[in-house]
């Protein structure tokens, strides 16, 4: 009887070992996940790759979300990667597809990545437009916006795109890089 | 002989002393807008100047004066792949943005045919059409607008 009641708290002891192993090897997954993930959210691993680097990047440079009067500047993932975590997780698995193709070669050669980049810029378009621009008004919230401090041209295309539902994409295409060649009259969405 | 030979060389000395005298005295008055600072000194940068706050249609001072741009348009590309001004100033666009619509003469290439879109030779606006910054005149300028314009 007397060994019975050692024996039960021993086990006792042993099961709170393996739960707090498995706690820690949760945390140290959950960690490095979380790590992972966030190693590959910032722009020294965007251009990593000579695709993005010597393309994109470039063109990129030379506009106002790289270089500005107030000193903001937003990079790559602020744009093209989800903040909320459920649409994050899904842009990441989505990127998958995107190292095949690097693995691939697809756009290696500027030829090559100018060849594909109206299919590609068509893809960010609609994406951006199915979530409402969700991206851009991380920053720029419209309900934020002073219109009377903006130029007369931008208070009026805001308040008559606004008011019939436009998305920002819908105006503000190749603001941040190159406009593709081929765009045909259906790419333009900024009629009113 | 010999004082038909002196006038000679007495008149040449007197023409080249006062044309040496006369480019002096040019020098004194034309100057390059560094203004005195030799050529291998460093110029005072000159005071940055802010551009004009969109506006409306502004005056023209001559008859073949391309319209001036009266906005800003910082960051607007025109190369191969787009022209952003045609964005809001092509045919297609200018009703529904209230733009001007770029000049009919601008469909018409060097050979005289009219083409359907604009001529590659005035594809690029701001070859011409400039916007304008609140920069004071850098020399005195007395240019009058011709009474046509005013």
């Amino acid at each position: 009887m007397s060994q019975d009641q050692d024996r039960a708290p021993r086990s006792f002891r042993s099961q709170w070992k393996i739960l707090g192993g498995f706690f820690f090897l949760g945390v140290l997954f959950w960690g490095g996940f979380h790590w992972a993930l966030a190693a590959t959210n910032n722009e020294t691993f965007c251009i990593s790759c000579h695709e993005m680097k010597d393309n994109v990047y470039k063109e990129y440079r030379e506009t106002v979300h790289y270089y500005n009067p107030s000193g903001v500047r937003a990079t790559c993932p602020d744009c093209h990667v989800p903040k909320a975590w459920q649409h994050m997780i899904v842009r990441k698995i989505q990127a998958s597809n995107e190292l095949w193709h690097k693995f691939k070669g697809t756009i290696d050669t500027p030829e090559k990545f100018e060849g594909k980049r109206l299919e590609l810029a068509r893809n960010v378009w609609s994406a951006m437009k199915s979530t409402d621009s969700r991206e851009c008004r991380n920053c720029h919230d419209f309900k934020s916006m002073d219109f009377t401090r903006q130029g007369s041209r931008a208070f009026d295309f805001h308040e008559r795109g606004f008011s019939k539902d436009k998305t920002c994409i819908d105006c503000h295409k190749g603001i941040a890089h190159s406009l593709p060649k081929g765009m045909t009259a259906a790419d333009d969405t900024s009629h009113f | 002989m010999k004082i038909r030979l002196w006038l000679i060389m007495w008149a040449a000395l007197v023409i080249v002393a006062v044309g040496a005298w006369s480019g002096v005295a040019m020098a004194e008055e034309v100057r390059t807008l560094r203004g005195a600072v030799p050529l291998d000194g460093a110029d005072q940068a000159p005071e940055m100047a802010k551009w004009m706050p969109d506006s409306h249609t502004l005056p023209r001072n001559y008859l073949q004066q391309p319209p001036l741009i009266p906005h800003q348009i910082d960051g607007y590309k025109i190369d191969l792949r787009q022209n952003k001004c045609m964005t809001c100033h092509s045919w297609a666009k200018a009703k529904e943005t209230h733009a001007t619509k770029v000049s009919l003469t601008h469909f018409r290439n060097r050979f005289g045919t009219e083409l359907s879109d604009v001529s590659p030779q005035r594809y690029f606006c701001t070859q011409c059409h400039v916007p304008q910054r609140d920069a004071k005149p850098l020399v005195e300028n007395s240019f009058r607008p011709v009474d046509a314009v005013r």
